[in-house]
Parts: structure tokens; sequence; C-alpha cells
């Protein structure tokens, strides 16, 4: 991160959680960049965050009012401050299996109800934190601690999952994409009502080393390829569209 | 004839689960009691067990997932720690009264907040009341013995509750130690099938867990509390067959060098054995000191803790949880109260410590006797004293 991002950063702060290569020390700069370009005030902020890797990314880290949570209930500890202070910008950071599983009921009725908060989902597709277990975004056969055979079950695709619900911005965005990725954060910070980016990010050493997907740097470039725009799918054929993720805003509240 | 390996601890309780032969695991990831069942979800794949894995996505969803496979009869295991525990509270409570012998390994850690990984009781103690069989190990062998021992106590027709083993975080769970590994043979002979009286099964319809006026539900409590004492008379029925079996002998309350002590200190867990090594110290020393090691938590023993401490004139109980706004450690309160009638009976003086991990070394050990002497001498105010707190 580079150093004129450090006046966001907790004094004191010297090195963070995160494995060598894990995706979310980038997500985390980003984050900083979109409310840095938007000149927000932390102290307006609070950031809220659950149980796993990507709940580290606000907490301890972030010199602004933070909120770390228990395992699944971001949303909901998020909701209530909101609601009781208005005037509070709140953005939750958390991960797939802390949104989306043990949390997935908040996350939809949060959508439901359109409570005006910014959630950045880190999407590492397993429970990282714990080892690397199965998780609710863990790709069809991939192998995880405890899937060693393949994981059997499709995955959520979450952005589709949220729109659904009810949310007025949905996006979503590989960490490999960081000028779209920081443009999406900044207009998910000035919409009104709940807004949600999915943000994928590689998990090489609980992950990537068991599915093969090579170093670092290798599951950074595969993830450059398989991401494709939105705009850009639409004109591929199913064929083309193999393995691919498509990437982009999905609804912006204006459909 | 089963050999002594070294394993880590959460492999072995895993291994346990395997050789009596379980038929579902639900689980959710949770430190630090994931080893557990990452090794069962490896046993399935690999097909040493033929068990059905449940990567469900909350404890909440794995209690509940395990309640209904014991519903329908099958042998059903899981395992959790702190928080995972605490989600699955309202789950415990039901698994108990439809008399479902699920086993579970609770891996015991520190309730938030602050955010602690490390290892404390104050997980077990939040569901002291939940109806389950509870017990506290304090080392790898006997995880594996008693995790087996759970399943027949608990699917055991006079009982027919769930059980759930106790051992520390990480100073127990992740250390590798040597362990004897039962054949699957002698397990299955100790072991009978899981026979239900009445699993969900369409050609015999039962209703399970219906709606309780007030004409009925205190009966239905006070079975269920008959029922929980009267484990106890299977429960050492069982360690006394296992004892027959397999050599190795377990009871309720465990004395250690107590012959002639004056002064009792008692644990729970893995911290006895530093607690022994402490004992053996002063011992040498010339001083009277004994260990007290509580294993069954319950069905509480009263019967043989009051036999155990009867002759000492001090008993000092540590803790490894607080009441908040009690009487001290949930532990030392109860033993006051087992206490409480008897005509001859020991000064307790209770420590709360150990608390998210904090370790309590064997000068500790011979530091809180050395304060648990003086306290009962002249007599404390207090109700329990917070052992190694920086004020």
């Amino acid at each position: 991160m580079v150093r004129e991002l450090e006046k966001y950063l907790r004094p004191g702060i010297g090195v963070t959680t995160y494995c060598p290569g894990c995706g979310e020390a980038i997500l985390m700069g980003l984050i900083l960049r979109a409310i840095d370009e938007l000149g927000l005030n932390m102290d307006d902020m609070l950031f809220v965050s659950g149980i796993g890797c990507a709940a580290w990314i606000p907490s301890p880290y972030f010199n602004a009012d933070t909120l770390h949570t228990l395992h699944g209930r971001t949303i909901a500890f998020a909701t209530g401050a909101k609601l009781a202070n208005p005037k509070l910008k709140v953005m939750v950071i958390s991960g797939d299996g802390d949104l989306a599983d043990i949390g997935g009921n908040h996350l939809i009725h949060g959508a439901r109800r359109n409570i005006d908060l910014t959630v950045i989902c880190a999407n590492n597709m397993n429970y990282g934190m714990t080892g690397g277990q199965v998780c609710s975004t863990t790709p069809v056969g991939a192998v995880t601690m405890t899937t060693h055979q393949g994981n059997p079950f499709p995955p959520f695709d979450l952005c589709r999952l949220v729109r659904a619900a009810g949310a007025v911005y949905v996006a979503r965005y590989a960490v490999t994409q960081p000028l779209p990725l920081i443009r999406s954060i900044k207009k998910a910070l000035q919409t009104e009502g709940f807004s949600f980016i999915e943000a994928l990010t590689p998990c090489p050493v609980q992950f990537g080393r068991r599915n093969k997907l090579g170093k670092p740097a290798e599951m950074l470039k595969s993830l450059m390829a398989r991401c494709v725009m939105k705009e850009r799918a639409e004109k591929l054929s199913p064929e083309e569209l193999k393995d691919k993720i498509i990437t982009g805003e999905f609804t912006d509240g204006r459909d | 004839m089963a050999k002594r390996v070294g394993l880590e601890v959460s492999v072995a309780v895993g291994d346990a689960a395997k050789l009596a032969d379980v038929d579902v695991v639900a689980a959710y990831p949770i430190t630090p009691q994931t080893h557990i069942v990452e090794h069962l979800a490896e046993l399935v794949a690999n097909g040493e067990l033929r068990a059905a894995y449940i990567p469900v996505e909350s404890e909440h969803s794995a209690m509940s997932a395990c309640l209904g496979a014991s519903a329908v009869g099958a042998r059903t295991f899981t395992a959790t720690a702190s928080q995972g525990l605490e989600l699955m509270h309202e789950v415990l409570y039901v698994a108990s009264a439809l008399r479902l012998p699920i086993v579970m390994a609770v891996v015991n850690r520190a309730l938030s907040a602050p955010i602690s990984i490390w290892c404390d009781h104050s997980d077990a103690m939040a569901v002291r009341d939940s109806g389950w069989i509870q017990m506290f190990v304090e080392n790898g062998q006997e995880a594996v013995d008693n995790v087996i021992c759970a399943f027949r106590i608990g699917e055991d027709r006079r009982v027919l509750l769930p059980v759930m083993i106790h051992l520390d975080g990480f100073s127990l769970s992740h250390v590798i130690e040597p362990i004897i590994l039962p054949e699957q043979s002698e397990v299955a002979r100790f072991l009978p099938p899981y026979d239900p009286p009445l699993p969900l099964d369409p050609e015999k319809p039962v209703t399970v867990g219906a709606f309780a006026p007030p004409f009925i539900y205190t009966e239905v409590k006070w079975a269920q509390e008959m029922t929980l004492e009267g484990a106890k008379e299977v429960i050492l029925e069982c360690w006394r067959e296992f004892a027959n079996t397999f050599g190795r002998h377990y009871s309720p309350v465990e004395s250690y060098r107590t012959e002639g002590a004056k002064v009792l200190l008692m644990t729970m867990g893995s911290l006895s054995e530093t607690a022994m090594v402490a004992v053996d110290k002063m011992r040498d020393e010339g001083k009277e000191v004994g260990l007290i090691k509580l294993r069954l938590w319950r069905p509480f023993p009263f019967a043989e803790l009051r036999q155990a401490v009867r002759d000492a004139e001090v008993l000092i109980v540590l803790d490894r949880a607080l009441s908040f706004g009690g009487p001290g450690g949930p532990v030392c309160s109860e033993v006051k109260a087992a206490l409480y009638r008897e005509a001859r009976r020991p000064e307790v003086v209770g420590f709360v410590g150990g608390l998210g991990g904090r370790d309590i070394s064997m000068a500790d050990f011979e530091e809180m006797v050395n304060q648990g002497i003086k306290l009962a001498e002249a007599g404390s105010e207090r109700e329990f004293e917070i052992f190694g707190v920086r004020e």
C-alpha cells in the first residue's frame, strides 16, 4: 500500500495478518483508495466486520470506528448502528463464509429492507481462516479440507442472490480489476440504500494450493484471464463463456 | 493388540468417532475444533468410514442436522467450540429433551468479546444446564476412550441422552500425544449398534417434540432430571466394563496423592496434568497437598466428591470461567453447595484463572496453594480470588 494511504491506518500498524499472496490486502488498499478519492472523513465512518480473514481488513487496521463482531452477524450489527445514527456512513467488510453462509439470512433481509449500508464481500471461495473448508461459494469439484473428493454442491451466485433480495446496487469485480473495483466502491458508497460488491480474491495458501492453482502470481493471472466484463460477455457464446466469471455492475438502482 | 502411536489429539478424537462407526457427522469449522471434523471428512472421502458428512452453513444447522439424524436412528457425532457451542445453544436443550444420544466433542475456548481463540471453560459453563451428560478429559487417551464410552452411555436404553466430551483447546487439542487407539473389532464388541426405541419411521409414525401445556411440562422435565441423575449408574457401569475390556480406569472424581493431605487442589481438564507435577514437587518438599480432578460434570457426582474431600482441611478450587456478578467460578460454587450440609467439610477457597488461554504453570499452582492456605486461615471477605490478574 502506498505511503499516502497510511494516514487511514491506526498508528503503529506495521504488518497485516494476511498470508503471502492473499488478495485481501490488495482489497484493503482499494477500499482506502475509494474512500480517499471521495474525500470521505474517516471520523464519519463505521466499519463493521464479522469473523474470518476479510473481517480483519478494517479491524484493527483502519483508523476509524470499527466494530468487530460475531461470525455471521455483521449486517444485523450494522443495521442497528445505521438506524440509531443515520449520519454514520456504515461499511460492512467481511468474507463470503461470514456474509453468505452463517450470516446468509441477515444478508438477504438487509437487502430486502434496503438498509443504507455498503457491503463489501471478499469472496475467496472457502473458509480461509479456519484452514480451508468448503463453503457456499466453493466451486463444484474443488478440493477443500472437508471435500477431499471435490465439492459436490453448486455455489451461490451472490450477486444474483442479493439482487433478487432487493439490493439497489450490486456489482462483482476481482482484485485484479483494481480501477473498476475502486470506481464500484465509490459508487456503492454514494448510493443510498443497500449496496453490495462481491470482490473476488485469491486464497493461495488454503484454496489455491489444494486445487493446484499455482503460486500467488499465477492465481492472479488466472483470475485476470477468467474475469470478463458483463458488456463483453454479452457478445460471447456459451462455449466462450465456459470457465469465465462475469464481472461488472448488475444493478445500479435505476432498473 | 492395539499399539500406542503418536497422534494429534484432534485427529485421535476423529478416529474415536470412526471407531464408534458413526453414521452421520454434521459440522461447521471453528478454531480450535476444526481438525476433528476435517479428519472425519477425510475418512468419509477415502472410504474408511461409511457415513454421511454434512458440511453445514453454521453450528446452529450442525446441531439441528445432528438432531434430525439422531431422531431417525443414526449414530451421530459433531464437534464444536466457543461461539459455535453458543450458537447451538437452543438446539442443545431440544436434543436432550428429545432424548437423542448425539455425541459432541467440545474443544473448550473462551467466549467473545474480546475475540479469543484460546482455552478456558466459559463455553462449557454456559451450557451447564442444557441437560447433556458432560465430562472433562485431561489428555488424548482420556478423550479417545470417553468418546467411545459416550456412545455406549448415551445410547443405553436407561439413559438416551446426548453427551459432551470437553477437551481443552490448543493445549490439548493440538498437541501430539502417545495414544492407544483400540482395534475396531474390540470397539464393536464393547459398543453395540444403536437401537433407538422410537425412531422416525414412516411404517410406525411417532410425534416428536410437540406442544406441552402446563399440565404435563413439569412432569416431562422431572423425568428428564431423574434420567440424567440416574445416568450416573450407567456411566459407572460403562467405565467398569471399559476397564475390564481395555484396562484403563475412569471415575467421576479422581484423587491424586490425597492420602493424608490436609490441603487439596481441585482442577478440571488438561491443567490437571500440570497440577499433578506441582503436587509431586510439593509432596517432595514434605507439604501435605493432594489433587482432586473432577471428570464428570453432569450429572454432578455429589457422593463421590463428598467422599473425596471429607478428610481435608482446605479445598482450593480452580475455575476457568467466571460467573459474572455471581458467587465466583461455577465449579467452586457447585462444590460449596455440594458440601453445605456436610457436618465435616474443608474450608473452600475459590480461584478463577487460566482465562482466554493464559497459562497456569507449576509454579502458579504452588503459589495458588500457598495463597489458598492463607485465605483459608485468615478468612476472605470475597467469594473468590482472580488468580494472577494485573489490576
